[in-house]
């Protein structure tokens, strides 16, 4: 039984495992990181375990709110992402150098 | 509109029951002129002249342009008036302007409309107003010279707002426009004694003179409402017909007929410097010359005596306001005389003697001599013009100096014999010397004291003859010390009083040996004789005949105030404006009017002979004290001085003249202290309680809140993260372990 939850059909607990994984491997990179990319890829990462989780309890519930709500997910992350990587690049030029510590100043 | 020019009803009030329903009096009608259209151009004159100095302060103007155009455009103004004047029939009129406000509704109205009322008593006061506006503006076109390109602008833009105020005060046929014009002038004063704002002591002066007419506004605006509530109407023409057909009194409560008069006297007493408003009017010298000539001694002072004048039948409906008018005019002339006996800045005592002839004015007017009143107005505005315009010249010459123990022969400097005998005819005019203007005007109102009945008048009377008599002492005294006598002269130590001078003229202006007083030129000598002639021949309208009425006595200027609502105080009228003769033709049975006129004696002869002969005494007797004192022998003035100084019992007397009776202390110690303790007070509780305990404590406690939470504000990014990891992780543990206690208590 046991076995054919764990290799048989897919069930929703494997794409919550997925989707809870994804998201402890961003949160780790996030918080081990030093520098910048890495870190906002790692919450992109963390985004889209947020996702997954969402289209699998959509499709579980059959309910299309969860696909509705990745489609956000995703719209907003793009938008994000090209903001975030800007805000990098004039960071970088300001100062050559990626690793987050060197932003120490930035604080009140 | 029908105006009624006799009183009936108040006569009926008066008197009693028992008349007739009309009287046979002369029936003025106001007419509406709209062919004297362009008498708005007299208020027209003085805008446009603004707004070219406007112009040319913007262009930055640096020659003369601007006295030109204000002295062109009062000219004109000067000139549109005279046309009026000679085209007046002898019936009111009302020219409309502008249509300003008009409200109607159910029960009620409100009209004010830039609309000209024209009786002889606006002309007369226009004239006056206009033609000494042009001329002090030539005047000032030299002796402001010195500051062309700086605030030569300014001062001319001053003066046309200051015109423009005044002719729509006196010009308006509504109390609104009175009391918009009023306001104008108080502003223009206030912008024109500041006019040397780098000295402190010009712009205390300028604020003092505002705070000390604000409370006079106070009183008129107090005054306009009372009015349109009491009689449902703002303009004069109106106010007249309503007053005299006794429409008011229906409704009518009862208390605001002699509450009116107390807040027109307010506002009069702040404008024209009577007690006890009267101290700004001495500081305010500290404005240029010019302005002092046309604003604090000529025109604007005027203005409370055109109110009470175009008001007088509110004064006539609570008679006592007249007697409490009357006596304040006449303390304030014997104290404004005191004061100016002891003050040694020439100026300063001219100022005085403002204060004190406008007393006079005050007198006339409660004394039923509304007549004696606008014609001591007319001829103390020539005089007295004359006076501060020498005043200035000195000034303007001597660098400054006014003391007039540092001047003296000024008659024997060559180029200082106008200015000397200018200066010596208004000192005759003011002294009331026999056969000059102020001789028979303020005979005018002085005989007028002791004919008329009332509360101790004749006591008043005769404290304006000592006060006549002080006039004629301080004036001479000045005359004497500043243009006779030995040559000998300090220049003062600034320039002006003020705006700094010295550069574009060649002689240095220090002390002693070195300087050279300069002479008045063409624009000061011509504007100083035309005005000492004009204060020479304004005796004449007491003598040229009057087309009137063949009762009036007082000559053409009678005239000018009979057919106007100050008509109430005519000699030959009785005090609502009805010719006795004809009263008692109709009333034989006898007419006790308390205030009325009777036919008065005084030493045997008829009082206006009686005070011809005492007036002149008087003013003789006070001209020869001063040449002794201040001429023939002035060591004995000195003398004088030391002897009363020495003396304990009357040493407090000349001391509390020089310190002007203390009056500026009181003052001091009775309003501005205690303002002065209750403002720090409040500062205090607004400093320590409002924004220390309640704004400051409020706002500490979400800031020892923060300081906690302090450490974790530290700029790393790592940190921020694993906090709000951490803070996740602990919300979403602490949720699972009540999800779980939450699911067995269910399922239990």
């Amino acid at each position: 039984m046991m076995l054919a939850v764990a290799f048989g059909q897919l069930a929703l607990v494997h794409y919550l495992l997925l989707s809870g994984v994804l998201f402890t491997v961003g949160l780790v990179g996030f918080l081990c990181r030093r520098n910048l990319i890495v870190m906002f890829l790692c919450t992109e990462l963390m985004f889209q375990a947020a996702g997954i989780a969402f289209v699998a309890a959509g499709r579980y519930y059959f309910d299309f709110s969860g696909q509705v709500f990745v489609i956000f997910i995703l719209t907003v992350a793009a938008a994000e992402a090209a903001l975030a990587l800007a805000l990098v690049v004039l960071l970088y030029r300001r100062r050559p150098s990626l690793n987050a510590e060197d932003w120490r100043d930035l604080r009140e | 509109m029908i105006l009624t020019s006799c009183f009936n009803s108040m006569i009926m009030a008066a008197v009693g029951d028992g008349l007739p329903e009309t009287l046979p009096v002369k029936m003025d009608e106001v007419r509406v002129a709209t062919e004297h259209w362009w008498a708005g151009f007299i208020l027209y004159m003085p805008l446009i002249s603004l707004a070219l100095c406007g112009l040319c302060a913007a262009m930055k103007v640096k020659s003369k342009l601007p006295a030109w155009i204000t002295t062109g455009s009062l000219l004109t103004s000067f000139i549109f008036s005279l046309l009026l004047y000679f085209d007046y029939s002898g019936t009111p009129e009302l020219i409309p302007i502008l249509s300003w406000i008009n409200l109607d509704w159910e029960g009620g109205s409100f009209a004010a409309n830039f609309t000209f009322y024209i009786d002889s008593l606006s002309l007369l006061w226009v004239m006056f107003v206009t033609g000494l506006g042009t001329l002090i503006a030539f005047y000032a076109s030299e002796y402001m010279e010195t500051d062309l390109g700086k605030g030569y602008t300014r001062f001319f833009s001053g003066v046309s707002v200051f015109l423009f105020a005044m002719v729509a005060l006196v010009l308006g046929d509504n109390l609104l426009m009175l009391y918009l014009g009023w306001e104008g002038v108080g502003f223009a004063s206030y912008w024109l004694i500041g006019y040397y704002y780098q000295r402190p002591a010009a712009v205390a002066a300028a604020k003092k003179a505002f705070i000390m007419n604000r409370i006079g506004d106070l009183g008129l605006a107090l005054a306009i409402y009372l009015i349109w509530a009491t009689f449902g109407t703002i303009q004069y023409d109106e106010l007249m017909t309503v007053v005299a057909d006794g429409s008011w009194k229906a409704g009518y409560e009862g208390w605001a007929i002699d509450l009116i008069p107390w807040f027109l006297m307010l506002a009069a007493f702040g404008k024209s410097a009577q007690i006890p408003l009267y101290v700004w009017l001495p500081d305010a010298m500290e404005g240029p010359t010019p302005v002092s000539a046309l604003i604090h001694a000529a025109t604007m002072v005027t203005a409370g005596i055109y109110l009470v004048a175009r008001t007088y039948e509110f004064f006539l409906l609570a008679p006592e306001s007249l007697h409490v008018l009357a006596w304040i005019g006449g303390l304030t002339a014997l104290l404004a005389a005191t004061i100016g006996m002891a003050q040694y800045d020439i100026k300063r005592i001219m100022a005085y003697s403002t204060v004190s002839q406008l007393g006079y004015m005050f007198l006339g007017l409660g004394v039923l001599s509304t007549y004696g009143a606008a014609y001591h107005v007319f001829t103390h505005a020539f005089f007295k013009a004359a006076l501060f315009l020498t005043c200035g010249t000195i000034m303007h010459g001597f660098a400054g100096q006014l003391d007039l123990r540092k001047l003296s022969g000024l008659l024997k400097i060559p180029g200082w014999r106008i200015t000397s005998i200018a200066m010596l005819i208004g000192c005759l005019c003011l002294a009331g010397f026999p056969f000059t203007s102020g001789y028979f005007s303020k005979d005018a109102i002085l005989a007028e004291a002791f004919i008329t009945q009332g509360p101790g008048f004749e006591a008043l009377g005769w404290i304006a003859v000592f006060t006549a008599f002080l006039t004629a002492y301080y004036t001479f005294r000045v005359w004497f010390r500043v243009c006779l006598g030995k040559v000998e002269y300090e220049p003062g130590d600034d320039d002006h009083g003020g705006d700094d001078h010295g550069d574009d003229h060649g002689h240095g202006h220090g002390h002693g040996e070195g300087f050279h007083p300069h002479a008045p030129r063409f624009a000061m000598n011509f504007v100083m004789a035309a005005i000492a002639i004009g204060a020479l021949v304004a005796a004449v309208p007491y003598f040229m005949p009057n087309h009137a009425d063949e009762k009036l006595a007082g000559g053409w200027v009678a005239d000018m105030v009979h057919d106007s609502t100050a008509r109430g105080g005519l000699p030959g009228l009785d005090r609502h404006g009805v010719p006795l003769s004809e009263f008692d033709a109709h009333h034989a049975d006898g007419h006790h009017d308390d205030h009325g006129h009777a036919h008065h004696t005084l030493f045997g002869m008829d009082a206006h002979t009686a005070m011809y002969v005492i007036s002149g005494v008087v003013g003789s007797l006070g001209i020869i004290l001063a040449a002794w004192l201040h001429l023939f022998r002035r060591e004995d003035a000195d003398r004088l001085r030391a002897a009363l100084m020495s003396r304990w019992w009357i040493a407090w007397l000349p001391r509390a003249m020089e310190h002007k009776w203390y009056v500026d202390e009181f003052y001091l110690a009775l309003i501005r202290t205690p303002l002065w303790i209750s403002s720090h007070v409040m500062y205090a509780f607004d400093r320590y309680i409002i924004d220390g305990v309640l704004v400051d404590g409020i706002a500490r406690i979400p800031r020892m809140i923060a300081k906690w939470f302090q450490p974790l504000h530290n700029g790393i990014l790592h940190s921020y993260a694993v906090t709000m990891a951490g803070g996740v992780a602990l919300i979403v543990l602490l949720m699972i372990l009540f999800l779980q206690f939450w699911n067995v208590g269910g399922a239990g």
